[in-house]
């Protein structure tokens, strides 16, 4: 059971960054993978808060989002100058820029020894410790999330979001200013990533630099690939699946350490078959 | 020299000049279009009828020159995303639609509001989707609502481009009375085409600058009010197309492409 909490509470996180990343890749067509540094920003501002000051976890996740969504803001910012394939190489760029500083500002991040003790939250003096109590407040984030993702997409701002993605130049000669939509998404999309390091700083209670790698951002990439374009319940569904395929390989007879290897090898098998036979993904409602 | 403000060219060009690579496809062009006017441009392949529009509507960016709007606003680089509040939309030569969205979609995108924070809370829904049903009627495009634009005809997705300009004048930004129309007919059917010659002239009895590029010349004489006649960017005739279509230099310019 409490296995099945734990696999639980890590799609939870894994659908919220899947859902955040795809408001910006596949609804706005900006083919970003510098989702994990801003999980990461998320993370270490909640583990740096939580245990140098002992601040209430929901405030250090507030200020984190805060954080994110001005770091993000000023990355986006940059990446807007760029188109298409340069976008993705950009945004790789910011990704591996975040991880460094998480390795070497070891003042405050202690670099490689990471951070220890990150204390779980606590409400009005109820403590999420256990972790079935973890499960229920990451399903709550995440429905959150969820719906304010739906609200998103579904309204006339989703609407033009999905028209920059189409054609950029067009819907500006209809009167957008793209640029802000852009950076608009992109800063939501870093803010509901920061959410989920939150979670993942105080669930694991313990971070360093090495759960934010670019590879990371890659297999927040793959669960929307894998789940669908542009289309949130796809966004859930591919974390899911993701999460779960390595736990199957595990219970039908491979050993621990092989089944975590698979899971590197699965991702890049599933990308590639399905840019080859499903590039709409499961339930996708766009093409790369 | 005195002029009455209805005579007055809603659009100025003065010099216009744009090159690619030594090539000037535009070059020092000053011409105007009137209100409730049909102004044609035609000219061979290449002679830069296209990239004139795409100057005047910040497509590209123009090398020198300027243009005046409604004899008042002068201005020498204009954003495409500033165009449609200067009074000017467009379509596309090369049908730019937004293909992995519904036909509805591709129409009341251009409806709502431009701000960020009013578009998350959209107030008018029932208000854009009213105006969306009937610019889509107009063009016999209602029954294919659901359709993703890049599942249409090639005519049905030229008749898009024209709905969605129409979706424009209902739009909120500027009052949109410039409308350009790049080769509109090209690979219509004789009803479709129809559909677009009414559209042209009911814009141009709601008294808008309509500028029409065309190569079909049966079309240009049925509609035009004026017409320029661009070669390798530069202006070789005006007038009424009765009159500049006689014109030796003219017929030339198109039997030698
Ligand atoms: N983006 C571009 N880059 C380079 N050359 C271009 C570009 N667009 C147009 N041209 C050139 O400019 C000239 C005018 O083209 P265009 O305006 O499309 O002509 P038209 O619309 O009258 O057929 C042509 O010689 C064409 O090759
Ligand atoms: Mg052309």
């Amino acid at each position: 059971m409490e296995y099945i909490i734990h696999i639980s509470i890590l799609i939870s996180i894994y659908a919220i960054l899947g859902l955040s990343l795809n408001l910006v890749v596949g609804f706005t067509g900006l083919l970003s993978v510098t989702q994990a540094a801003f999980y990461g920003i998320g993370a270490y501002v909640t583990a740096i808060l939580l245990t140098s000051t002992g601040m209430n976890f929901f405030l250090a996740l507030i200020i984190g989002m805060a954080i994110t969504g001005v770091c993000s803001l000023a990355i986006g910012f940059v990446l807007s100058k760029f188109k298409d394939d340069y976008y993705a190489l950009g945004s790789f760029g910011f990704n591996v820029i975040i991880y460094s500083i998480f390795l070497n500002w070891q003042s405050l991040t202690r670099g490689p020894l990471g951070i220890p003790g990150i204390p779980r939250p606590s409400l009005f003096g109820f403590t999420f410790s256990e972790n079935v109590w973890f499960l229920a407040l990451s399903i709550v984030l995440l429905i959150l999330v969820y719906f304010i993702c739906r609200f998103i997409t579904g309204s006339s701002f989703g609407r033009v979001l999905k028209s920059i993605r189409e054609d950029e130049g067009a819907i500006s000669a209809f009167g957008y200013r793209t640029l802000w939509y852009k950076l608009a998404i992109f800063v939501i999309s870093a803010m509901m990533a920061s959410i989920a390091g939150s979670l993942f700083a105080s669930y694991i209670t313990f971070i360093d630099p090495s759960s934010f790698v670019l590879s990371e951002s890659i297999f927040i990439l793959a669960i929307i690939i894998l789940g669908g374009l542009a289309n949130n319940k796809g966004a859930v569904i591919g974390a899911a699946c993701l999460i779960l395929l390595p736990e199957i390989l595990r219970f039908v007879g491979f050993p621990d350490d092989i089944a975590a290897q698979m899971r590197q090898v699965v991702y890049g098998v599933i990308l590639v078959a399905l840019m080859l036979y499903r590039p709409q993904g499961l339930i996708g409602e766009y093409r790369l | 020299m005195w002029k009455n403000r209805e005579q007055m060219p809603i659009l100025e060009t003065k010099h216009i000049t744009k090159h690619f690579d030594g090539v000037y496809a535009v070059n020092k062009l000053s011409i105007n279009f009137e209100a409730g006017k049909i102004t044609g441009i035609i000219g061979p392949n290449g002679s830069g009828k296209s990239t004139l529009i795409n100057t005047l509507t910040g497509m590209i960016p123009i090398d020198s020159g300027e243009m005046i709007v409604a004899g008042a606003e002068r201005l020498q680089r204009v954003k495409a995303h500033e165009v449609a509040s200067y009074g000017m939309t467009r379509t596309f030569q090369d049908v730019r639609l937004f293909e992995q969205m519904p036909v509805i979609d591709n129409i009341l995108v251009v409806l709502t509001e431009r701000s960020i924070w009013k578009a998350l809370f959209e107030k008018h829904g029932a208000l854009h989707l009213e105006k969306a049903e009937e610019v889509l009627k107009k063009v016999g495009l209602w029954d294919k609502r659901d359709e993703l634009a890049k599942n249409l005809s090639y005519g049905q997705r030229k008749l898009l481009e024209i709905a969605r300009v129409l979706a424009m004048i209902h739009c909120g930004v500027g009052d949109i009375n410039i409308i350009f129309l790049d080769e509109p007919f090209a690979g219509l059917f004789p009803e479709m085409i129809k559909i677009v010659t009414g559209v042209m002239k009911e814009l141009r009895d709601q008294g808008k600058a309509v500028i029409l590029i065309e190569h079909n010349m049966d079309l240009i004489r049925e509609l035009s009010d004026h017409i320029y006649v661009l070669d390798s960017g530069e202006l070789l005739a005006e007038g009424k197309p009765g009159d500049v279509l006689a014109r030796k230099d003219v017929i030339e310019a198109y039997l030698g492409e």
